[in-house]
């Protein structure tokens, strides 16, 4: 009986690899395939799942029109969703799948760095194009002339929020918490703090407190900072935890102003932090509320399709899906072979010199890294994130 | 004659593999899935060690192999890169194919005496204590490697394919999937040689019991030392080859989930059980990627799988026992010394 058990698991075994070798099929020459390497399981799944729907709503628009149009006819397009399970060794994997076993013509994702740094690799070394929607480490796109991004540099955010705060605020001295493992955090801070120092001389940063990714009590280090008496405080933290630190440091007697960064940006923050998040600044990649144009239809439609004000990453998987569909269009015509077709997208990808995204105007200067403005939002008594000022690079 | 077959038929599809791979018969998705696979059947049965032959509970064996990916990445950035801490590379690529083993054996090494520290304390607990010293292990490395901006810090650390390039510059075949599966082979023949001599059968003894197995003149520290860093000079090992197929290590990869998969590798393989701890982790690696379509539901799909398996299979799929234990028959096929 044991031994029955036994061969059925091996047999088992035996047909799940044979299911595998055999995986992946033809193609039909009227098909355009776009890989997605997505977050949809693992730390970050609303990810995931807002880039998925924003390229959905891209699909269902362009193939109800017939298809998109590359020189004279028209293509139906085909989005292939691979899982990388927010992990790096995963995200390797979907991409290789997606240019060996899907045959994609380009990858739009993986979103966050830790995943699009490795999978940026493979793509670069495989020759076939990639834009991330998300990250916003320069490892990314360094040295890769296959990779491009939709987002702009940690780098960028700094000066913005120092900036913005100076002026808003009036401030002379500043204080930062900061996650101490994770890589966007901690860069941020310290992009924000030299740029502070340069503008308000040394020492006018007069807290810089660090906490680990899964805190949930901050009141030693908010401590720290309230004794301090900065004018603000800047915390580029993730929404779940900027929650928590606003709401604590109003519990231990801070009144002053918060500035975030573009991880404050998601439709949880409100329902987490409540009433001690109003009113305060974040700076990001576009604002919601109040936004006009292609914006806000995309907005609007996105709302009604799945119930909620999409994020900016849904508004950043939809640049760089559509920055992927023009530079196919671009192209003039499509290969047959495949290689052939990856090369023409590539090299359309790098001719685009400018493209006018619903996040904003992107400027490419051929490091695949876009200049885009940076928006300042102020988070408005009913809980919209409202545009309050545009910053744009020099 | 059958004592060779098996040697025979084993380095045959190393080859054949390596051929299969050179000339783009199976493609780079298919030859990354295989050295993960590898990957994972070292972590696995090195963790068996501990878990399964010893009856331990270590549960940060994700630690040690970020201490050897870090370590043995470290060692040929220095050498094959150009980086920001010397400068320009110390070594001409063309000497990558001798340096690369030098690497990841100084990974595997170092991951050893991390093993070391571990094992200490681990004299005088069992059990629940040794889960949480090992964890808290795991926490160590990962936080140190946070806090440690020389080599990337949270950002992670990369430039590994510099090494990669310069072999493949020497001659130009798949060489990770051959440093992989060499890798592989070299583990499970390590720990089968050790858990079969004379002195390895000290660990299944000090899982039958250990005051008795200390009695019978089996020094069970000294055994304790050893069979710890043994699995997690291993690991290290592991950690090495995985930097290099990916060329890139953050240290979040090695948190206490990548110690979990393990794990449930392990326990779904059979405790005790080598060719159980091989044959889960290929099983593991292969559902992993078949249930990749699924999405969100592969995630209830593979828990309930691993329930159903205990179950109706609590002692794993192997048990405590080899696939020729259970297959009698393939004994007239092959047999080891």
């Amino acid at each position: 009986m044991k031994r029955m058990t036994i061969k059925v698991l091996l047999v088992v075994l035996a047909m799940a690899l044979g299911a595998f070798a055999l995986m992946g099929c033809g193609q039909d020459s009227n098909v355009i395939k776009i890989g997605f390497n997505l977050e949809l399981t693992g730390d970050i799944p609303k990810v995931g799942e807002a880039s998925k729907f924003a390229a959905e709503m891209l699909k269902e628009d362009i193939n109800s029109k017939g298809g998109l149009e590359v020189g004279g006819k028209k293509y139906k397009l085909e989005f292939v969703y691979q899982d990388n399970e927010a992990k790096a060794d995963s995200a390797v994997n979907a991409a290789l799948k997606l240019i060996t076993q899907d045959s994609v013509v380009a990858i739009v994702g993986p979103n966050s760095s830790k995943q699009a740094i490795p999978a940026g690799g493979v793509c670069n070394d495989n020759q076939t194009p990639m834009v991330s929607p998300w990250s916003t480490n320069p490892d990314t796109t360094k040295d890769r002339p296959w990779v491009f991004r939709a987002a702009f540099l940690d780098p960028f955010q700094g000066p913005v929020a120092a900036n913005f705060a100076a002026k808003q605020f009036g401030a002379k001295t500043a204080a930062v918490l900061f996650d101490i493992a994770n890589d966007y955090s901690k860069g941020l801070a310290e992009i924000f703090k030299t740029e502070w120092e340069k503008k308000a001389g040394a020492g006018t940063v007069v807290a810089f407190e660090s906490h680990g990714t899964k805190d949930q009590d901050f009141s030693a280090q908010l401590t720290k900072i309230v004794a301090a008496k900065p004018d603000f405080i800047f915390v580029p933290d993730n929404y779940n935890q900027v929650a928590l630190i606003i709401k604590q440091a109003h519990d231990l007697g801070y009144k002053g102003p918060f500035m975030g960064s573009d991880a404050w940006g998601s439709a949880e923050l409100m329902t987490l932090c409540g009433k001690d998040c109003i009113g305060q600044f974040f700076s990001t990649h576009y604002a919601a509320a109040g936004a006009q144009g292609a914006t806000k239809e995309f907005i609007d439609r996105y709302n009604t399709k799945y119930k909620y004000v999409p994020d900016d990453v849904a508004a950043l998987t939809w640049d760089a899906t559509r920055l992927v569909l023009q530079a196919i269009q671009e192209a003039g015509k499509v290969e047959k072979d495949i290689k052939a077709e990856r090369k023409l997208v590539r090299d359309a990808l790098a001719n685009i010199k400018e493209f006018a995204g619903i996040t904003g105007t992107m400027k490419f200067h051929g490091t695949g890294d876009p200049d885009k403005c940076a928006v300042v939002v102020q988070i408005s008594p009913e809980g919209k994130f409202e545009f309050k000022e545009s910053v744009c690079p020099q | 004659m059958q004592k060779h077959t098996f040697t025979i038929s084993l380095f045959a599809g190393i080859f054949l593999l390596t051929v299969l791979a050179q000339f783009g018969v199976i493609n780079q998705y298919l030859v990354s899935v295989i050295m993960l696979m590898g990957v994972n059947i070292i972590l696995s049965t090195s963790l068996n060690l501990v878990n399964g032959y010893m009856g331990e509970f270590s549960c940060g064996h994700g630690g040690f192999m970020c201490v050897g990916a870090y370590v043995s990445s470290v060692v040929t950035v220095l050498c094959f890169s150009k980086n920001h801490i010397l400068g320009a590379p110390l070594l001409p690529p063309s000497l990558a194919l001798l340096a690369f083993p030098l690497a990841l054996a100084a990974g595997a090494a170092v991951a050893a005496v991390a093993g070391l520290v571990v094992a200490i304390p681990s004299f005088k607990t069992r059990g629940d204590y040794l889960a949480i010293i090992t964890l808290a292990a795991n926490y160590i490395v990962i936080s140190a490697i946070d806090n440690m901006e020389i080599i990337g810090g949270p950002r992670g650390f990369m430039g590994m394919n510099a090494t990669v390039n310069g072999m493949e510059g020497l001659l130009d075949i798949p060489w990770m999937l051959l440093w992989v599966l060499s890798g592989t082979v070299f583990t499970v023949w390590l720990l089968r040689r050790f858990v079969s001599s004379t002195l390895g059968k000290g660990v299944p003894a000090i899982a039958q019991d250990e005051i008795a197995a200390e009695i019978m003149s089996v020094d069970t520290n000294r055994m304790k030392l050893i069979a710890f860093m043994l699995s997690s000079g291993l690991a290290g090992l592991a950690g090495g080859l995985f930097a290099h197929i990916l060329g890139y290590v953050n240290p979040h990869s090695f948190d206490i989930m990548k110690s979990t998969e393990v794990m449930v590798m392990v326990y779904l393989g059979g405790m005790g059980s080598l060719s159980g701890a091989t044959l889960s982790a290929i099983l593991f690696t292969v559902l992993l990627e078949v249930l990749r379509p699924l999405e969100i539901w592969k995630w209830v799909v593979i828990p309930l799988l691993l329930i159903l398996l205990m179950q109706f299979r609590p002692e794993g799929i192997m048990g405590n026992k080899e696939l020729s234990d259970l297959f009698p028959k393939l004994k007239k096929y092959y047999s080891f010394k």
